[in-house]
């Protein structure tokens, strides 16, 4: 607890202290003589302690022109009450709308805390090593290209390569994943992740600016700012609301009474015309009471606050409230296919018809491409894996959209595809496996092919299932390659549907034309890994970037970023946004619905003050409480 | 030009408020407050002096809620 909370603790125990023996004294449960006067300034000692700043603040709004605000509706209730003699009810009101605020200071307080928290992967310092003493600094003054330290339990402060040590890192602040990630020399580290088990010496590649961990917190912080259409609601809501009920409990003390005494009719209830205008000036401050919209303007925002941040630890960062509520909308899901279904490595997947072995097949072709720069050739020699001597390689031709011819060894090797074979007159076996098939002739003899092909990641399929499950109506993959291997890799994975053949500039149009297709509140998401597919990340409602880790490019295009690479985490994302939506619309509805119901039961006199109170401050605790809830997203 | 400064605000509607009365302060082309994260952007106009422009801002969110504070 903070300061202000603290002393308005300590104001709403000591009004309570006074309040409750005066009470039971006023209702005659204690027997006291007290005269009237006595009373109202006994009463006003526990009510001014505990309502002084609410009262000032009233004033302070009058007097700049804002009169109505939740202060204004407390100071009209509870002096009504007051005047028309129920100093208990007065005082009890003001007491507990204390107690309501109390508890929402506090627990937006805590929760905001526990978000940070979350998000916790600010650096403190760097250590730096100058002269064999290593200082410590801020990150900010770091230079790029100079030597940090960094010690197990530390957290990496700025993004670098690592020049000594081996270690695992916990990168869970940023991703999500619990799995601790092994380094060692030459590779690269991200700021935010923390070092677990080894010293290790890193060479930063990146300012403390530029760095991963201030880009994420940088956009987390500023995806409170983007607000979502609920909570322009409510904020609009509460501007116009407050008076309407103002005016509307005004009526409510006039009129009724008005017309009693005018017409004649109804008066036989009462035992004076002061009794008819009390009855109904109470009716009307409990009016107001129950009317107080704090439970609403509180829990939305909140809500949506806590959803984020659950995300976030969840290694899913959402732009904006207004993000995450598109995302709940989201009906139809398109996909780029390399980096996203696929893992986009292009590995040796198989080897056929050799009649070697397939380890001295791969030999003969990694050997025969040792000095070629095409993907395919450094695909064969990861296949190989070992050291290339180039040695025993000469008369290397590379012949252009055919392959390549060498002596590898004094045998005259081929490799290449069907047009190489043809050309040199070797009969070939075609392939049925989907991929980029290598041919490879040695000495003239056919001696098999090689084939090459990109992986499904490893829950791409379990992903497409998810997000069907989760109500997505359309899974589309939009790709650049052929049919053949969209074919497959659609019906493998499941997907809804594929669009072929496009270049980066058809996705854009292929997006438009779903987009056409997306009747009223359906949205569309389209999930790329960053690299190209920025237009189409902005053209769509919502734009998923994913593997985006170190990749400022993507961050910057998308909406929702995934800080791995992980495809499960898109059915994550949508899970989390309903959730939160959800609960959002639970708030809305639980809220407006019980003051309804109280505002209708003061107006015709059933409902007193108390239940009043209780109305208001009761609605409002569990509407934050089960806003909270929006946070607990890991096992979604 | 856009700066973040910390802000202390009790309640979320007078976070609204203070918003709308930065947004209506010379010189400030766009505000966004957060009550959750206790943050304002505020988005200058061009040649805009900043510490003017954010001691009329900060005056203007006193006049419709006098229990906020802006770091400065």
């Amino acid at each position: 607890m903070n300061k202000k909370q603290k002393k308005l603790l300590i104001r709403i125990l000591a009004a309570a202290v006074l309040f409750v023996p005066l009470y039971l004294i006023s209702e005659g449960i204690v027997s006291l003589p007290m005269p009237g006067w006595g009373q109202i300034a006994l009463f006003l000692i526990p009510y001014l302690l505990v309502g002084y700043d609410i009262l000032q603040k009233a004033w302070h709004g009058i007097k700049n022109g804002r009169v109505f605000d939740e202060n204004f509706l407390m100071t009209v209730a509870t002096i009504g009450a007051i005047v028309v003699g129920e100093y208990g009810e007065g005082v009890a009101v003001m007491l507990l709308y204390q107690v309501g605020e109390l508890f929402q200071s506090y627990a937006v307080g805590k929760s905001r805390r526990n978000i940070s928290e979350l998000m916790d992967i600010r650096p403190d310092y760097a250590n730096v090593e100058t002269d064999g003493r290593v200082e410590r600094v801020d990150p900010d003054e770091v230079e790029i290209g100079t030597v940090i330290v960094v010690e197990p339990g530390e957290k990496i402060p700025l993004d670098g390569i690592v020049t000594e040590g081996s270690s695992a890192l916990n990168t869970a602040a940023l991703t999500g994943e619990s799995r601790p990630r092994d380094v060692s020399v030459d590779d690269e580290v991200l700021s935010g992740s923390i070092n677990m088990t080894g010293v290790l010496k890193v060479r930063t590649t990146r300012a403390f600016e530029e760095s991963t961990a201030s880009k994420i917190l940088d956009l987390v912080e500023n995806a409170a700012s983007r607000k979502s259409r609920s909570e322009n609601f409510i904020s609009k809501f509460a501007r116009y609301y407050t008076p309407v009920v103002c005016f509307g409990a005004l009526a409510l003390a006039v009129l009724p009474p008005l017309f009693c005494v005018l017409t004649g009719l109804g008066m036989d209830g009462y035992a004076s015309r002061s009794a008819l205008w009390g009855d109904w000036i109470l009716r009307a401050c409990t009016f107001l009471v129950i009317s107080c919209p704090c439970a609403l303007v509180i829990s939305i925002p909140l809500s949506f606050f806590a959803g984020l941040g659950g995300a976030s630890s969840q290694g899913v960062l959402i732009k904006g409230s207004n993000f995450l509520e598109t995302l709940s909308e989201v009906r139809v899901v398109a996909f780029d296919k390399t980096g996203t279904i696929t893992k986009g490595n292009f590995a040796v997947t198989a080897v056929h018809h050799s009649p070697l072995d397939e380890e001295k097949l791969l030999e003969y072709a990694a050997l025969a491409e040792c000095y070629s720069t095409h993907p395919i050739s450094s695909s064969l020699r990861e296949a190989f894996g070992r050291e290339i001597d180039s040695d025993r390689v000469s008369n290397v031709h590379e012949i252009s959209g055919h392959g390549i011819t060498a002596i590898v060894d004094g045998h005259s090797v081929a490799v290449g595809n069907e047009r190489l074979m043809n050309s040199l007159h070797v009969a070939y076996l075609s392939c049925h496996h989907v991929g980029t098939i290598i041919h490879v002739a040695i000495d003239g003899v056919y001696s098999g092919h090689i084939v090459i092909s990109d992986e499904l990641k490893e829950h791409a399929r379990l992903a497409v299932e998810q997000l069907r499950r989760a109500g997505i109506e359309k899974t589309v993959m939009l790709t650049g390659d052929t049919d053949q291997v969209a074919r497959r890799v659609a019906e493998e994975v499941g997907l809804t549907d594929y669009r072929t053949e496009l270049l980066p500039g058809d996705k854009v149009s292929c997006v438009e034309s779903l987009l056409a297709d997306c009747q009223g509140r359906k949205k569309l998401a389209f999930v790329g890994d960053g690299i190209n597919d920025a237009p189409v990340l902005s053209r769509a409602d919502v734009g998923i970037a994913m593997g985006a880790l170190g990749s400022d490019a993507a961050i910057e295009a998308a909406d929702v970023v995934l800080m791995d690479d992980d495809p499960l985490k898109i059915a994550k994302a949508i899970r989390i946004s309903r959730k939160c939506l959800r609960i959002v619309k639970e708030n809305i509805v639980f809220a407006l619905g019980v003051k309804l119901v109280c505002l209708a039961l003061a107006t015709v006199g059933v409902a007193d003050m108390w239940l009043a109170v209780g109305a208001d401050v009761g609605v409002m605790i569990l509407a934050v409480l089960n806003a909270i809830r929006c946070l607990l997203v890991k096992n979604l | 030009m856009k700066k973040t400064y910390k802000i202390e605000v009790d309640c979320a509607n007078c976070a609204n408020l203070m918003e709308e009365a930065a947004k209506k302060t010379p010189g400030v082309k766009e505000c966004a407050v957060s009550f959750m994260t206790l943050k304002m952007k505020v988005e200058f106009d061009d040649g805009a002096d900043v510490d003017t422009v954010m001691k009329n801002v900060r005056a203007n969110c006193k006049k419709v809620e006098d229990d906020c504070e802006i770091y400065l």
